[in-house]
């Protein structure tokens, strides 16, 4: 296996694309090294990303915040502004793995993995998270919620890297949160998890919403009807009752030895609800 | 392929080896450099028995590939005790009978150091949740946490 580690994006793209082998990008390397310990994958290239030039970074950019793919779950957590701003999914991130885990775990490897129940994607998909991909055709940007096809499926093309993941600006009274249900406290796989992003409006009433769920489906889902159950609301009990009726009505998940389908199903709702009243409680200071 | 060339530093000293590009920060202290603390539990990121320090972050050397330390700085169990002199977490460890096989216990010593200088005051909530990567099949936890509150409190007196 051969390591590469470039300081430039196009050095890394045209490394990946030279490769008539397997070739694979390294971030921070909790899902490759260990399938790669496993002997679940038997890459001829490794192309590691994180000397390339603003992947470890964080720039503020039109209000939001642009993280680099490489940017690990501890420097996320340690970052003031977007901690403020996106809450739900910097606890999100948080909770992937322990703090060896959190050294080097990335948004983009978590998102690039695809893991039906990665924790990081619901709540970049209820943030309307960007991804600005690059490579041997120049860049293009991908709706987070459009990045998996399925379970460790996307819609990376041969030698494309997500360089970086847009967390837009946010109006005034807007807030996130995200929630997983794992049967211990800490180090777990989620067995149900919700993210939610939502603005009231001066008036009081929810003027749009996002409802994302992970570990419900072959991929992490975006419920719009969920959201829309919201909007126009104050988030009140009848409210948030219909939008539970519409997240338990978009999961199709699988039973397997974490869960049975009826009790992610039932989870998932319950956990959507909880997560919306704290992010409304967090809007309200926001 | 040729192996690779790594220069790096470890414990503050300039160390450099030849490995190949799948191997292991891990295997490369323990089978190349003849730095044993760091253990082999699990080798998937369970468990922190090869815990070591990055650029100041706590890792599995085991999800860390040799290349990838050239020019990082790493410190590991070995750095910890100055000499002869034990830090105040092994003196600790030692008072309050905080291991029994040993296995976890430099893993956990080292995430400690990284927690406590983060954290100089952590709540006992605090520390079982920094140390849940660390796992001890031997000790049931108790006596590692009180160890490491304990050396937070001299840790801050002799400040
Ligand atoms: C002990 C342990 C506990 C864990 N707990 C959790 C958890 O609670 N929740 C959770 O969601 N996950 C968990 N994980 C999984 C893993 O830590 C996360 O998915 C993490 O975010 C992966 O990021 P990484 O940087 O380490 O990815 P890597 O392992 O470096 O990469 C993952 C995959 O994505 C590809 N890739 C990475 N970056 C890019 C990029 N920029 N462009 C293109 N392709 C890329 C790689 O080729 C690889 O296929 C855990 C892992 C371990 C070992
Ligand atoms: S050996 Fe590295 S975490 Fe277990
Ligand atoms: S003392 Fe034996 S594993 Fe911890």
């Amino acid at each position: 296996m051969r390591y590469e580690a470039p300081e430039n994006i196009e050095t890394a793209v045209k490394l990946l694309a030279g490769e008539t082998g397997n070739a694979r990008v390294l971030a921070g390397g909790t899902d490759l090294l260990v399938q790669l310990r496993l002997g679940h994958v038997e890459p001829d290239l490794v192309v590691d990303i994180k000397r390339i030039a603003g992947l470890q970074a964080i720039t503020a950019e039109d209000g939001g915040f642009r993280i680099g793919a490489a940017v690990s779950g501890a420097q996320l957590g340690e970052h003031d502004g977007v901690r403020a701003l996106w809450p739900g999914v910097v606890e999100a991130v948080g909770l992937i793995g322990s703090t060896q885990v959190q050294g080097r775990a990335s948004i983009g490897g978590n998102l690039c993995n695809a893991s039906p129940a990665a924790d990081a994607v619901p709540a970049l998909v209820a943030a309307g998270a960007v991804a600005t991909i690059a490579g041997p055709d120049g860049r293009r940007e991908v709706a987070v919620e459009n990045f998996a096809t399925g379970p460790g499926r996307t819609v990376l093309a041969a030698a494309e890297i997500v360089e970086s993941i847009l967390l837009p600006a946010r109006a005034p009274g807007s807030s996130d949160a995200y929630l997983r249900f794992i049967p211990r406290s800490e180090m777990d796989i989620a067995v149900v998890g919700a993210g939610i992003s939502l603005t009231m409006a001066g008036s009081g009433k929810c003027s749009g919403a996002r409802v994302a769920l992970g570990a419900v489906a072959e991929r992490v889902l975006l419920v719009e009807e969920a959201g829309e159950a919201l909007t126009g609301t104050n988030l009140d009990d009848r409210a948030l009752s219909r939008m539970g009726d519409a997240v338990a009505a978009a999961c199709r998940p699988i039973d397997d030895k974490r869960g049975t389908k009826v009790f992610r199903t039932k989870v998932a709702r319950v956990l959507a609800i909880r997560a919306a009243k704290i992010a409304l409680e967090r809007a309200g200071r926001a | 392929m040729a192996p690779i060339t790594v220069t790096t530093t470890i414990n503050g000293e300039a160390v450099s080896y030849l490995c190949e590009g799948d191997e292991t920060l891990l295997d490369v202290l323990r089978d190349r450099l003849g730095l044993t603390g760091a253990k082999e539990g699990c080798s998937t990121g369970d468990c922190g028995a090869c815990s070591v320090v990055l650029d100041g972050r706590v890792v599995c050397s085991c999800l860390v590939l040799g290349a990838e330390a050239a020019g990082r700085e790493i410190e590991t169990i070995e750095g910890m005790a100055d000499g002869e002199t034990l830090h105040p977490l092994q003196e600790k460890f030692i008072e309050h009978a905080a291991l029994q096989c040993g296995v976890c216990t430099p893993g956990i010593l080292v995430a400690a150091q990284v927690l406590l200088a983060r954290n100089p005051s952590p709540s006992e909530e605090e520390v079982r949740f920094g140390l849940a990567g660390n796992l001890c099949r031997c000790t049931g936890y108790d006596k590692i946490v009180r160890a490491v509150l304990d050396a937070a409190d001299t840790m801050r007196d002799g400040q």
